[in-house]
């Protein structure tokens, strides 16, 4: 009874900082100066016009306007809705590449020290080039593939970028975890006269999942993230990145349209974690004895 | 060797290959030096298109050549990713402090921090650049800032909880303030844990301040750069500048664990 | 060697009816302490031994106000144990040292002085002063992950006694020791309350190490947790207690009765299984 009061507990202390946060903005939109507040040369505090801030139920209300002002057409919501879904669609590919390579380098690393030594920096500094630049790259990679009668496409391409950002926490967490076994454990399979692979399935991969699980979550968190930045950085049709480059353009004119797709990106990124969330729930006796 | 006891555990024998220093730096080095090898052997054999991807000799001759301009480029970047890092870890620190002194500011915070936690900052820059102004680096340093603030604020507010029992009645036999239990238990052990969320935001904050230049705002950054070159189908040079980035984010990486490496030598990792 | 009987007269640590009980959500609860009752004297060594769950650190932590009783009372030199523990009347060693990490083995020593005030300079003489009595006179500027585990715990001895306590409470100090450095940390450990005066309260799992150290063995038994018996133990006025008692006959026959006690031989009261004391 109780962790259920406490579960509701936490939902409205959550509802009420969003609230809070709703509030401030407002707050500030109302007392601000227009310009900002400005220390010598920068803008440390934004513009409160309304083309700047829009109020916070204009951004609400918007998801329920047409998008354009041609009759019949489609509330702003429900084009978020369905970019959100194509998004959440290619990230979710994206997470599965990402986590199967991430476990493969991770065991091959796990395996062969050497391997470890050799690629584990590269793989750290792989995370340091800058994604945006090498998804139009990626797609031309791409379209010189065609195999039988299959051709690679942009959506083919997104969800690479998104698995390349996905496959760096699994591989780096997995390592971690493959690692975590005690030398008395270790010592025991050993004595057991168990080789290295039935180790691995007996007694490592168990004890790594209090690693992989934060792992994979984060893995769902940064391929939603890729799959956005591809999109915009490709201009893919149906995605959410895609909706969030067109509205900013028209924001001059609706400055609260911007918002529906960011906030529908984050929502998406949400989703994702919680759903590898879930996963974890399905992994309790795995995880007893893990640190807080 | 069988395969039993090549990898099972610690050390039964050392073999030469695993003697750690020829291990951590000769063989990451030469899988490097292989793939660039293989790369620049696949450009010339099957005469790719620099469109495609450019020779890694290409490469080298037009970083050599612009090497002024990637410096500056990587200066306009760096420059907001430091200012992105500082303030980002200052609020992240603050943040978790607050958080974990009043429990209820932790929970009401969450979906606000779980929010910016999963946003694309290709999604904040735009609306940023129009809260700000699009004239100033500003929203660049504000995008870097977030995105430096989540893993800071995670990681602090980690290992806040983390002071050990024994340490926590230490403090209650020796009837401390709450302030004494900060500054001697609390916060030392927490140290730790704030390197290892400042160590990512390091390269984070790089590739965050990069990315808003994507969207407005000065014409100085890498960021820039890199589509001015592409635009104009100076695809070695696009390289050039990609590899700028990625110089900019090991830096930031390896500065923070410098400055980590000496400020808590004698604390037990995490 | 230091005897109630000679130096301070007046009480240390004073327990009536004391009771602790653990409330579980299943089950029953758990009665880790029953009506004790336990005066010890200023200047006086008391043992606290027994099995598992007899309650002795129960014992020990609810005199350091480290826990509360559900019954009776506590008085610790006349006060109340949390006015004790405002006041330092006590010292208190761990069985983890409990070192911080961070900190030089003289800055882990200077951690109460530190707290409480005392100016550097005779922060500084004093840290010396204990190092030196604990033998760890040249390593003030080593740190802990650099120190075995008995220097740890002399370094954490060395902390305990930083402000002269004249209580000095131990919850099995020597338990993660090895034989070899348990038997000489007995012996300084004699050595030092013998030049502090200064009472102390001994958890401990070994009946040798009892007998050696204490004027007092106070034998536990548990499920509830209470005192079957209490054994003088000592050389007598004319001996020492260092490495001669230890092989006297008198020692061999306090060991014997303690065990007795512990295994609810005649003289005891019947009581369930014994296990988890050290009949070495």
């Amino acid at each position: 009874m109780s962790r259920a009061l406490r579960l509701l507990g936490r939902i409205l202390l959550g509802t009420l900082g969003v609230l809070l946060l709703a509030g401030a903005w407002e707050a500030y939109k109302a007392l601000g100066p227009s310009n900002g507040v400005l220390i010598g040369d920068t803008t440390v505090l934004p513009r409160t016009t309304d083309l700047a801030m829009p109020h916070v139920w204009e951004i609400v209300t918007k998801f329920s306007d047409p998008v354009n002002s041609f009759s019949g057409t489609d509330t702003v919501g429900s084009v978020v809705w369905s970019a959100c879904l194509f998004t959440l669609k290619l990230s979710a590919i994206g997470w599965v590449i990402g986590v199967v390579v991430g476990l493969v380098l991770a065991v091959l690393m796990a395996r062969f020290r050497l391997a470890e030594s050799a690629m584990l920096p590269w793989i750290v500094l792989s995370q340091t080039v800058p994604l945006i630049a090498i998804a139009p790259l990626v797609r031309r990679w791409g379209s010189q593939i065609h195999i039988g009668g299959w051709v690679w496409s942009s959506e083919n391409s997104v969800s690479v970028i998104a698995a390349y950002l996905a496959f760096f926490p699994v591989a780096v967490g997995a390592l971690r975890g493959l690692r975590s076994p005690d030398a008395t454990h270790l010592d025991l399979m050993h004595a057991y006269g168990v080789g290295w692979w039935r180790t691995l399935v007996k007694l490592r991969l168990p004890s790594s999942v209090p690693y992989l699980l934060p792992a994979l979550r984060l893995a769902a968190a940064s391929s939603v993230i890729g799959t956005v930045v591809a999109e915009v950085s490709i201009g893919l049709r149906g995605g959410v990145g895609r909706l969030i480059i067109e509205y900013a353009q028209s924001a001059g004119g609706d400055p609260a349209k911007p918002w529906a797709p960011i906030l529908g990106a984050v929502a998406v990124g949400l989703v994702a974690a919680g759903a590898v969330g879930v996963i974890g729930l399905l992994c309790r006796p795995y995880r007893r004895g893990e640190a807080t | 060797m069988s395969s039993m006891e090549a990898g099972t555990t610690a050390t039964l024998r050392v073999r030469p290959l695993s003697d750690s220093r020829v291990t951590t730096l000769v063989a990451p080095a030469l899988f490097g030096v292989l793939v660039i090898g293989a790369w620049q052997l696949a450009v010339q054999v099957f005469d790719i298109d620099p469109f495609i991807v450019p020779s890694p000799r290409a490469i080298y001759d037009a970083l050599v050549d612009s090497r002024a301009s990637v410096w500056e480029g990587m200066r306009g970047t760096g420059r907001n990713a430091l200012y992105g890092l500082l303030i980002g870890a200052v609020i992240g620190i603050l943040a978790a402090l607050v958080a974990n002194a009043v429990p209820v500011i932790d929970q009401m915070a969450a979906p606000i921090v779980a929010a910016l936690s999963v946003v694309p900052i290709v999604a904040l820059a735009p609306a940023l650049y129009t809260m700000f102004g699009a004239a100033a680096n500003t929203a660049r340093v504000i995008v870097a800032a977030i995105t430096v603030i989540i893993p800071v604020y995670f990681n602090t507010l980690r290992g806040l909880r983390q002071v050990r029992v024994v340490h926590r009645e230490l403090m209650h036999v020796y009837a401390a303030s709450p302030v004494q239990i900060a500054r001697t238990v609390t916060l030392p052990t927490a140290v730790p844990y704030v390197f290892t969320g400042l160590r990512i935001a390091s390269s984070l904050a790089v590739i965050a301040a990069l990315i808003a230049e994507y969207f407005g705002g000065p014409v100085d950054g890498l960021g820039k750069a890199i589509t001015t070159a592409a635009a104009s189908s100076n695809y070695p040079l696009a390289w050039a500048y990609v590899i700028g980035a990625i110089l900019l984010g090991l830096a930031f990486y390896v500065v923070t664990l410098l400055v980590e490496l000496r400020v808590a030598r004698h604390q037990p990792g995490t | 060697m230091i005897s109630s009987s000679t130096t301070e007269s007046g009480t240390a640590v004073e327990v009536a009816g004391l009771s602790r009980v653990f409330p579980r959500r299943r089950g029953d609860d758990v009665r880790a302490l029953e009506d004790v009752q336990l005066t010890v004297s200023q200047g006086e060594f008391v043992s606290l031994i027994g099995p598992s769950g007899c309650g002795k650190s129960t014992l020990l932590r609810i005199i350091a106000d480290l826990d509360a009783p559900t019954a009776g009372s506590v008085t610790v030199f006349g006060k109340s144990a949390q006015q004790a523990r405002l006041d330092q009347d006590y010292g208190i060693a761990f069985q983890q040292a409990g070192l911080l990490p961070w900190r030089s083995v003289a800055d882990n020593v200077a951690l109460p002085l530190e707290l409480h005030g005392t100016g550097s300079r005779a922060r500084k003489d004093r840290v010396a002063e204990l190092l030196e009595l604990v033998g760890l006179g040249d390593f003030a500027r080593a740190y802990p992950d650099e120190l075995s585990g008995g220097m740890q715990q002399r370094v954490a001895i060395a902390r305990a006694l930083a402000e002269s306590p004249r209580l000095l409470l131990m919850d099995e100090p020597f338990g993660a020791l090895d034989e070899i450095t348990r038997e000489r940390m007995q012996g300084e450990l004699v050595r030092i309350c013998a030049e502090t005066g200064a009472a102390v309260v001994f958890v401990t799992h070994s009946i040798p190490e009892a007998v050696f150290l204490s004027d007092r063995v106070v034998v536990m038994t548990p499920r509830p947790g209470r005192i079957i018996d209490i054994v003088d133990s000592g050389p007598g006025d004319d001996g020492r207690r260092d490495d001669d008692f230890r092989d006297a006959a008198g020692f061999f026959h306090t060991v014997a009765r303690v065990r007795e006690l512990l295994h609810g031989g005649p003289g005891a009261h019947a009581v369930a299984a014994i296990r988890g004391v050290e009949n070495r």
